[in-house]
């Protein structure tokens, strides 16, 4: 990604530089590596008397990946070629959040309205107001793409989905 | 030429009204559970299969082996449409083939994904035919340093022919391999890496990350971007079918090379996923356009697809030979053989010869059908490209959570899947390889058990892995490829660099 290229939005790009997630992403990985690698121990990692231990394989991946992320944390940090642009601006921040955050709040409402109620309610409310759609359009679309989903698992491939705590959908007999 | 007459038998008994019409039903049946992600061939297959308990064994096996052909050839579509892999094979297609769509090539490319399918898959019915007995005898041959050196071979492509740090690519294996582990030990019954947590007694299904790493991965980053859908609205006619045709034969040498990997991996159990990543990594290698793979390279998409069909295929010669399914979709398929009464194994080929060989004629005639019915129905799955991406984001990431709760009928997928989804927006900005988490997730647990297995067999020497001529060769050839940009260094120091004018005009072929 290019400095001024995506400066459509405003001529300045601020946010975190690419290198720092890097790094933050390779501790990730070391801390994993270690946690692995701890874990395997615990099990037994080395040879058992009826052959290899549970955590045998898993030893050595551990290894693996806590190897691997110091080597990405030093280049991340040190190494030459280190990408010091900017990960993601505001801008753009703003935009994944906007999917990403409907979107988690979407997965706790279908543990409560089950997957179908869930996923008419979240359909219509993108294309209202991500999408700027009207309302009618939206609810349209939202209910006419559930009901092909629900033909087509309930019905067809008869494959219950979630149906949530509440069980809205009850009176339709599945 | 015993086998020539064994399958005009074979053609003579499929060729029926009823049997024909099933081929259709099978293959139109196959390509939705294809695209529907979480809906794969062997949850598909087994999902239908009490569908075919009234017929007779020889229909029953058409109807399934054409929902099987029909899921290989749905997995291309969401591939190339959406970037979501409908099946784990089709990872490798996303590849090339999504640039494909987003520069309004989705029909070209589609083409492209179907034919190359159908040629790998048909060069691996020849196969079938001719070789069964001599290959049946060598997978006998096959112990476990055998099966690991095979996926070692596979994980070592990955870092030798990868581009970027391997230090990446490593952690992303390695991150795959531990997800693998997650749950209950096959060996020892104990749990690993569950903290715990009796929802991860499971472990964590490779349906589940892929849906997440490349489903909400995809639209997080496309978001990024804004509203605005990121594929071109594609021209649809025959005029890009025939097109597209007269430009595949140029592929031929990649088309031939990943039919061979597929067959390969088809017969000792590695299966569609590691051969549609392997030919795609070494027709990348081989390649003179092999570096811009990734930008939307109709060869990127003509080695995963014929080597994932060829593999897909040919996994029904171990299982119909030997009773080894080589994929999970030929174990249902397997299943399926043991309730209508038959033993697979050796003794089918004598005692139900009017259904083996109906079965391998099915195959011929059965990847015709799928190609008739996919490529006309191309404009059908490319018009999905001109729906407004604010409708159609939305309706991805539902049909993620559908896709992923699917899988183990559990609410805690869908969470999994959301992390997945953070993981690969993360991933795919810092140019970590989201392919060989997913493959080792996906092999993680056979390579495991093979690995150990081999390992008992010698008491821990790892010298086994050299102990004959086959396994000593597939693992010389794995470190080769796992040390190949060192070599390639040494050989560019040892000897004198060309000119470049000639390396461009030198056939590569």
């Amino acid at each position: 990604m290019e400095h001024d290229e995506n400066s459509a939005d405003g001529p300045v790009r601020t946010g975190v530089a690419t290198n720092v997630v890097e790094a933050v992403v390779a501790l990730v990985l070391v801390v994993i590596g270690l946690v692995v690698i701890y874990e395997s121990q615990r099990l037994g990692s080395g040879w058992t008397s009826d052959g290899p231990g549970a955590g045998y394989f898993p030893f050595y991946i551990g290894v693996i990946i806590t190897i691997s992320g110091a080597g990405i944390l030093y280049q991340a940090l040190l190494g030459k070629n280190r990408k010091t642009e900017v990960f993601v601006d505001s801008v753009q921040l703003k935009r994944v959040l906007s999917v990403l955050l409907p979107a988690t709040v979407y997965v706790m409402a279908i543990s409560l309205l089950g997957l179908y109620v869930a996923s008419a309610i979240y359909i219509a409310l993108f294309m209202v107001f991500l999408g700027k759609y009207s309302w009618v359009k939206s609810v349209i679309a939202a209910l006419a793409v559930n009901t092909v989903f629900f033909c087509m698992f309930e019905v067809w491939f008869k494959v219950p989905l979630f149906k949530g705590a509440l069980d809205p959908l009850r009176f339709l007999g599945y | 030429m015993d086998e020539i007459s064994a399958l005009m038998q074979g053609f003579s008994v499929i060729l029926t009204p009823m049997n024909i019409g099933l081929m259709f039903v099978g293959i139109i049946l196959g390509v939705l559970i294809g695209v529907l992600p979480g809906l794969g061939g062997a949850n598909g297959v087994a999902i239908l299969l009490p569908l075919t308990f009234t017929m007779s064994p020889t229909s029953a096996i058409i109807m399934l082996s054409c929902i099987y052909w029909g899921a290989l050839f749905g997995g291309a579509i969401t591939s190339i449409l959406f970037n979501i892999p409908g099946e784990p094979w089709s990872v490798a297609t996303t590849f090339d083939g999504y640039p494909m769509a987003q520069q309004g090539n989705a029909g070209a490319a589609l083409t492209t994904a179907f034919t190359s399918s159908f040629v790998g898959a048909l060069l691996a019915v020849i196969m079938i035919t001719f070789l069964a007995p001599l290959v049946a005898k060598f997978a006998l041959k096959f112990g476990s340093p055998e099966f690991f050196a095979v996926y070692l071979l596979t994980f070592c492509s990955f870092v030798g022919m990868g581009k970027g740090s391997p230090f990446k690519i490593l952690a992303s294996m390695a991150l795959g391999f531990a997800l693998a582990s997650v749950g209950m030990d096959t060996v020892t019954g104990q749990l690993r890496l569950t903290f715990g947590q009796s929802e991860l007694m499971r472990g964590f299904d490779f349906l589940i990350a892929v849906i997440g790493l490349f489903g909400i991965g995809e639209i997080l980053l496309s978001m990024e971007e804004g509203l605005k859908f990121s594929g071109k609205s594609a021209k649809i006619d025959p005029k890009v079918v025939l097109q597209t045709w007269k430009q595949l034969p140029q592929y031929w040498v990649t088309s031939l090379r990943s039919s061979l990997i597929g067959i390969w991996m088809g017969i000792t159990p590695g299966g569609a996923t590691p051969a549609s990543f392997m030919a795609y990594g070494l027709a990348k290698k081989m390649s003179k356009r092999g570096s811009k793979f990734g930008t939307g390279q109709m060869e990127g998409v003509v080695a995963p697809e014929t080597a994932a069909h060829a593999a897909g295929t040919s996994a029904l010669l171990p299982m119909l030979a030997l009773g080894i399914p080589g994929s999970p979709t030929a174990a249902v398929l397997l299943g399926g053989l043991l309730i209508w009464g038959l033993q697979p194994g050796p003794l089918l080929f004598v005692e139900q010869k009017d259904f083996v060989w109906g079965l391998i004629a099915s195959m011929y005639l059965g990847n015709i059908v799928g190609l008739i019915v996919v490529l006309s129905t191309v404009p059908l799955f490319a018009s999905i490209l001109r729906i407004p991406f604010s409708i159609i984001a939305p309706v991805i990431i539902v049909i993620c959570a559908i896709g992923a709760y699917t899988v183990h009928n559990a609410m805690l997928d869908i969470w999994f899947m959301l992390g997945f989804g953070v993981v690969g927006y993360l991933f795919k900005k810092l140019d970590f390889p989201l392919a060989p988490l997913v493959l080792a997730l996906v092999l993680g647990d056979k390579a495991e058990d093979s690995f150990r297995q081999a390992m008992l067999v010698s008491q821990g020497d790892v010298m086994i892995m050299f102990s004959n001529p086959l396994v000593g060769g597939i693992t010389t050839l794995a470190l080769l490829l796992l040390f190949w940009p060192l070599i390639s260094k040494v050989l560019a120091f040892v000897k004198p660099k060309k000119p470049d004018e000639f390396a461009v005009e030198r056939p590569v072929d």
